[in-house]
């Protein structure tokens, strides 16, 4: 028998397509099915953001080599590299990082619940609450008392509470005994409309100096950030990252209709619950950090599902990927640009037409 | 469970247990009431159609017997407990059920859609056991998807979807399964593709089959009982002989009909006249 035919005659391998074979894997109690394009892709997606990352921490105005930003993160640099490495540069990469890996993970987390690709945070809404909270912080600051208040609370924690306010609401409105996807989108559109309203008149109203640093802030970015933007984003990641993790496996069921998801044993409505409300805080707390970075939560979790095939963009590849994406795009704002721009312009820059070119050669006709 | 893998004699109905049952269920969509006050009870290894005019609330009925739909009064009981008390998940390894037209998101493959049908089985720890993986083997074998395991389930043709959508509830290994309209929008050979393959089903692997069925010929020919709604009220019950009566396609479906017998399978066979005014 040739080997074809033994092929055609095999049993049905129910782990084969096209992102690759499957390989079961068990220990003891515990077992799993993975393909291998689900592992090598956040493989390399994190191998990307260590190569970057390190490359960014030795750019700036002194530079060090990629050896001497290695040997001084293993400890052995010398005390100048030290200092210029760990306090100066390593905030904003981490930062960087960590916002890209919360943006990745909350798209994907909304794409596939929403079962609608336009469903990312910056469409719904949770990013231009942040901004109405920054902005407002920024020029109002000192005015009135309301303004005060935020001014006092500092910029990040206005773009919390901006991005939590509309989640909220974004929650409580498309809430109807469960979520359906088109309503979330619907309900999301129109307070983006509302924040966006806001922030223009705002904007408007603001002295010269206070637009532009409102403008900066709105545009995301990672200039000038230190551990005090970065602890605090790490802690809650530890929190949500898991737990966003953990989504993974009723998100499978949740893609079909309600009706078969819950044939399948899902319990709609407290699913349908923890996902939101653990995407709404990944982006509450990566906005704070950085602002608004545009894009990364769009189109990351598109490129992601069409590296490593499959019926949804993964979770774990689509947060690499984000970071790698931010830090990256940081990165060269700072080399190849004339002068540092924010980096939420890049993330869009770069993005989008890598999402447009996967679009035109790829076999998917739909999201 | 009493049947065997081949060939069961059906034991009579009275002497097998009830599996599934509405008592008195009235049932509303927001405050449109489309059931009312209906009983029903279905035995061990039967194998039911629901037919009715459309809008005479079947496939709502079904919906709550699947306990997707909380009835406004009265309650669905599944092996004598009450099903909107039991965990969701627990009723998802007894009972499984196919919406009438399930969704299924870009790029799944059948296999993969097949092995979602394990969902109710698994947990964080066990994510893939040996059980899922020879459920889900058998599944696709039985219902002759080999072939079919890598394509995605958006580029089949209608029939080979149905077929896709009933090999995951048969991963599922649920011995209740309802189905709302497997055959809409199928030609008619396909239509009866998945019939035999839902009778396989109740014949072979001992199922307790419910099915909401339009095409009245196919509900008397592969079901065992008939059952008749019209506006929310179970109009009658019985074997097809029993139930598919000029009379009773007169008084449901406002249909002026002769009934002979089907020359095939002996079953009831309608033949229409034309439509009476109600």
């Amino acid at each position: 028998m040739t080997a074809g035919a033994l092929a055609r005659t095999a049993p049905p391998d129910p782990g084969g397509r096209p992102g690759g074979r499957a390989v079961s894997v068990r220990v003891g109690p515990a077992s799993a099915r993975f393909r291998w394009r689900s592992v090598v892709v956040p493989l390399v997606a994190a191998a990307a953001v260590v190569l970057l990352g390190a490359l960014s921490l030795g750019r700036g105005d002194y530079p060090i080599g990629l050896g001497d930003v290695l040997r001084t993160l293993a400890g052995a640099g010398t005390g100048g590299q030290a200092f210029v490495v760990l306090e100066l540069r390593a905030p904003r990469t981490v930062v960087g990082a960590l916002v890209g890996l919360a943006l990745g993970l909350a798209g994907a987390l909304f794409q596939t619940f929403a079962r609608n690709p336009l469903a990312s945070p910056d469409v719904l809404g949770i990013t231009q609450g942040a901004s109405v909270g920054a902005v407002a912080a920024i020029v109002l600051g000192g005015g009135t008392s309301t303004g005060a208040l935020l001014g006092g609370l500092g910029v990040p924690l206005a773009a919390l509470l901006g991005a939590l306010v509309v989640g909220a609401l974004l929650f409580v409105l498309a809430w109807r005994a469960g979520i359906d996807g088109y309503r979330l989108v619907l309900v999301g559109i129109a307070l983006w409309s509302v924040a966006q309203a806001l922030t223009d008149w705002l904007l408007t109203r603001a002295e010269v100096y206070d637009a532009a640093a409102a403008y900066v802030w709105i545009t995301g970015s990672l200039n000038a950030r230190t551990w005090d933007q970065a602890a605090p984003l790490a802690l809650s990641l530890l929190v949500l990252v898991p737990l966003a993790l953990a989504a993974g496996r009723v998100l499978g069921a949740l893609q079909f209709g309600d009706d078969t998801a819950r044939g399948l044993g899902v319990r709609l409505a407290a699913a349908q619950g923890a996902v939101v409300v653990v995407a709404v805080l990944l982006v509450a707390t990566a906005v704070a950090a950085a602002g608004p970075i545009a894009f990364v939560a769009l189109v990351v979790p598109q490129v992601a599902v069409r590296l490593t095939g499959g019926s949804r963009p993964p979770l774990l590849a689509s947060g690499l990927l984000g970071a790698a994406l931010v830090v990256g795009a940081d990165l060269l704002t700072r080399t190849v640009l004339p002068q540092a721009l924010p980096v939420g312009i890049l993330t869009a820059a770069v993005g989008a037409p890598y999402l447009l070119w996967l679009l035109v050669r790829g076999r998917r006709t739909t999201a | 469970m009493t049947s065997t893998e081949t060939a069961p004699v059906p034991a009579p109905a009275a002497d097998r247990p009830v599996r599934l049952a509405a008592e008195s269920v009235s049932l509303a969509y927001d405050d449109r009431v489309v059931v009312r006050d209906l009983d029903l009870s279905l035995t061990d290894g039967s194998f039911t159609a629901i037919v009715g005019p459309n809008g005479c609330g079947k496939s709502t009925l079904l919906r709550a017997l699947g306990r997707l739909l909380r009835p406004q009064a009265g309650q669905v009981l599944l092996d004598g407990r009450s099903i909107a008390r039991t965990p969701t998940r627990e009723v998802a390894r007894v009972l499984g059920l196919l919406p009438q037209t399930p969704l299924a998101p870009a790029g799944l493959t059948v296999a993969d859609l097949v092995a979602r049908g394990r969902h109710p089985h698994q947990s964080w720890l066990r994510q893939w056991s040996r059980e899922d993986e020879a459920a889900v083997a058998e599944a696709m074998a039985w219902t002759d998807l080999g072939g079919l395991a890598d394509r995605p389930v958006d580029e089949l043709s209608g029939g080979q979807r149905q077929r896709a959508w009933i090999s995951m509830a048969l991963a599922q290994g649920t011995d209740l399964l309802l189905l709302d309209e497997p055959t809409t929008y199928l030609d008619l050979s396909h239509q009866i593709d998945v019939l035999e393959l839902v009778t396989r089903l109740h014949a072979e692997r001992g199922r307790t089959v419910v099915v909401v069925l339009h095409d009245l010929n196919l509900a008397a020919r592969y079901a065992q009982r008939l059952v008749a709604m019209r506006d929310g009220v179970l109009v009658a019950s019985g074997t097809p002989h029993e139930v598919l009566t000029e009379r009773l396609l007169a008084d449901v479906f406002d249909l002026e009909a002769r009934v002979v017998p089907d020359p095939v399978a002996g079953t009831p066979m309608v033949v229409p006249v034309r439509r009476l005014p109600r």
